[in-house]
């Protein structure tokens, strides 16, 4: 057997080539199945691909690198059920690109911390986390709050992710911007509802507590504030009625 | 720059490639006037000067031809590694201290921990690690194939072109750059850049490893031939994006939830697995048996520890995902590889250190040789650890916590930080024609400096995390969660003070080195009375 070995030793590519080999097998007897295999992700009614303005604010999210100390990922322990929530579905991330369900918590969880708190509350808190925790370290985001979001590419961010197969239709790509700015406003007009109609469930307001101005505190808080929401865990059921 | 970057046979290929590298600019001139966003418009402009760069320097350079070792590649990414090493460690102990005390923030986009933590990180692995990676493969791929570097342009482009990446993934992780993927964060362009970078150092290793003298392809260059066409394929699989405009720099993942995840973990996994340890097993392979003036112990472990790590490394991802969504199948896969790639790590340990056999008695005088061996210890240490967390029991309490940073840290600090070292102590008197070290005694000084620095942090984290672990799942007498998520934060103050303690120490030892370097490439010689004993012996 090492005899043999000397084949590879003294030819290069013949040993790139079996490495190759040998190091995708792990790869593709763990990934591949992931693609095909129905019960890897199980659909849930309530999961919805995100609104605009939640899709900015999600790329706020990872811009910032939230993900550095905050998971979103409950685990089905009985304290983390009891400190979080709902223990996390595969379904609930099915539109995250990139997922975030991180690595560390060097802040709590966040998989649902949806209308955990008042948008009045994540303003303050993300302007100054120690004025509400006092025990925190998290970082100062007092710019959020007198930045304008940027509104530019915003239907093609859509569009990109609909090449994938979210199902983002070509009518929500096209009232994408419109979207975007109505969801951080008056909730009872006729654009909100038409906003609604196109994402169940959306929660149309002004986040950041500044009618005036659309900013990414808006975008934020309305990502933040969707978490772990699309799914109404009253009526869940594990074993299957919840099936679509 | 010098005389290297161009040799013999000049004419025809250094047309080609100014050409190559004009039109690189002007695409890249024409992509930065259109970009949509600033960071695309000063990236592109970055790599459009680094092309013109190039050409200038093609024009000027001297074209005559170049015999034996390219060692001049050698000197630059040997300086390239301490800077960078320095630079990495400093942004450590930076990050460390907004952890103990978070005013250092700054309430600023460019300096919170979100954005720099990704820059630590990269500055250690990529360019820290990466620029020894170059350096020593260059190095030994040279040396047992008796042959100089292939090629008078592509080693300096590949050396050039992987700093330049390094820039700009940093920069852009400081403007809010970043993919969001953990040690994957440079965004598609970023990728695009390093993809190129890395399919010329790919042949350039190949072509100088086909100019061999020598039958066999030594055991140090299966494990860096392994390291470059492994981590092609990672990178390509969990960088699969499309950009929103390629005028900007936002993408998309073509994978999303369970998928990214599985994926991202299958990358990030064997980024240890193959970037800091296989890479660094080449360093072992080749600077141990050189230092200890002995063969390596087994070539028949050498064989089974090399195929028995690249088969087992790539299914131990999922022990990152224990208890998520990722379907059970999977992550029970993934434990039991991770517990069995405890026996090719050891075995790689145990084929390190007994090749100390007969030369024991030199740890005593060399401490360059003693630096390399506490690596490898270390190594066996964290790869001991390792496979413990990987058991679902044991995640289940250290997932998420400090013991996971602790873990890193003595793999990161005392088995990849310490083996490149050894390297560098080793190379620097070589590449600068010098008969040893400047002073032996600072070698001793950062020896302990480094492990000092290292016990200190991993013991922090290890208490910190541990105590965090059990808080979280603490209740009491009434049935309910006994501590807040805050309280848990509190308790940790005291440790990741500790920590940023470990941190300063660790780097001060880096700093010790750059002085001891620098020295000894000024071709000073400390006075010192066992620096002579330890010369003769190596």
């Amino acid at each position: 057997m090492f005899s043999k070995h000397h084949i590879l030793e003294k030819n290069s590519l013949l040993l790139v080539i079996a490495t190759v080999i040998v190091v995708s097998i792990g790869g593709i007897v763990e990934v591949l199945p992931l693609f095909y295999l129905e019960n890897t992700i199980e659909k849930v009614e309530g999961v919805r691909p995100y609104t605009p303005l939640e899709q900015a604010g999600r790329n706020i999210y990872v811009r910032e690198g939230c993900y550095n100390c905050h998971s979103q990922m409950v685990r089905p322990f009985r304290d983390e059920v009891e400190r979080y929530g709902h223990y996390s579905l595969a379904a609930e991330s099915m539109y995250d690109r990139p997922f975030q369900w991180g690595s560390k918590r060097t802040g709590p969880d966040l998989a649902r911390v949806g209308a955990r708190y008042s948008d009045e509350w994540h303003v303050t808190h993300m302007i100054d986390p120690r004025s509400v925790v006092p025990e925190s370290i998290m970082p100062g985001y007092p710019f959020l709050a007198t930045t304008n979001l940027n509104a530019r590419l915003i239907s093609d961010q859509l569009a990109t992710q609909a090449i994938y197969g979210v199902p983002y239709t070509e009518e929500m790509i096209a009232n994408a911007e419109q979207d975007l700015k109505v969801q951080a406003g008056d909730p009872d007009s006729d654009e909100a509802e038409e906003l609604v109609a196109r994402y169940p469930g959306a929660l149309v307001r002004d986040f950041d507590g500044n009618p005036n101005r659309l900013t990414e505190m808006d975008a934020l808080v309305a990502y933040l504030q969707v978490l772990g929401r699309m799914v109404d865990f009253s009526s869940f059921k594990a074993e299957g009625e919840n099936l679509r | 720059m010098s005389n290297d970057m161009t040799a013999s046979g000049g004419g025809l290929t250094d047309w080609v490639v100014g050409v190559v590298f004009g039109l690189g600019a002007l695409l890249c001139t024409y992509i930065a006037s259109q970009a949509v966003d600033p960071v695309m418009a000063f990236h592109a402009s970055l790599i459009a000067i680094f092309l013109l760069a190039w050409i200038f320097f093609l024009i000027r350079s001297d074209k005559s031809p170049q015999s034996g070792y390219n060692d001049a590649i050698i000197k630059y990414s040997l300086i390239a590694s301490i800077f960078w090493g320095i630079v990495g460690f400093l942004v450590g102990v930076v990050i460390a201290s907004q952890l103990a005390w978070p005013a250092l923030n700054l309430d600023l986009p460019w300096t919170n921990f979100g954005r720099l933590r990704p820059l630590h990180t990269s500055a250690v692995i990529f360019a820290f690690g990466g620029n020894v990676l170059l350096l020593t493969s260059f190095y030994v791929v040279q040396r047992t194939s008796g042959a100089r570097l292939a090629g008078r342009i592509a080693p300096w482009f590949v050396f050039t072109g992987y700093n330049l990446f390094i820039v700009l993934a940093a920069t852009g992780y400081v403007l809010g750059v970043t993919q969001g993927k953990e040690y994957a964060e440079p965004e598609w362009h970023v990728d695009l850049w390093l993809t190129i970078v890395w399919v010329m150092y790919l042949l350039v290793f190949l072509a100088t490893l086909w100019k061999r003298k020598e039958p066999h392809i030594y055991v140090a260059n299966w494990f860096y031939l392994a390291f470059i066409v492994t981590v092609a394929v990672l990178h390509l699989g969990n960088n699969a994006t499309i950009p929103v405009s390629i005028f900007g720099v936002k993408s998309y993942v073509a994978w999303a939830g369970v998928q990214d995840a599985m994926i991202q973990w299958w990358y990030g996994h064997n980024a240890v697995g193959f970037f800091l340890t296989a890479g660094f097993l080449g360093i072992m392979y080749y600077f141990v048996p050189k230092r200890a003036d002995r063969p390596v112990y087994s070539y028949r472990l050498s064989i089974i520890h090399f195929w028995a790590l690249v088969f087992m490394y790539i299914w131990a991802g999922p022990h990152h995902l224990h208890y998520t969504a990722l379907p059970d199948w999977a992550q029970t896969l993934g434990m039991t590889f991770s517990i069995m790639l405890w026996m090719p790590s050891w075995g790689g340990m145990i084929n390190g250190l007994m090749t100390l056999s007969g030369a024991w008695d030199k740890l005593r005088t060399d401490p360059v040789l003693r630096i390399m061996v506490a690596s490898i210890a270390f190594y066996g240490m964290s790869t001991f650890e390792g496979p413990m967390m990987s058991i679902k029991a044991v995640n289940s309490l250290s997932h998420y916590t400090d013991w996971t940073i602790g873990h890193v840290h003595s793999g990161a600090l005392g088995w990849v930080g310490m083996v490149s070292f050894g390297a560098i102590y080793f190379l620097a008197p070589k590449v600068w024609g010098r008969r040893e070290l400047y002073s032996l005694k600072l070698v001793k000084w950062h020896f302990w400096l480094a492990t000092i620095g290292i016990v200190i942090y991993a013991s922090a984290m290890w208490v910190s995390g541990i105590m965090e672990g059990l808080m979280w799942r603490s209740y009491d007498e009434l049935g309910f969660l006994q501590y807040s998520f805050a309280e848990s934060v509190d308790a940790k103050h005291p440790y990741n003070v500790i920590r940023v303690l470990g941190g300063v120490i660790y780097l001060a030892g880096a700093l010790v080195m750059a002085y001891n370097v620098w020295r000894t490439a000024r071709g000073d010689e400390a006075a010192e009375a066992d620096s002579t004993a330890a010369a003769a012996q190596a």
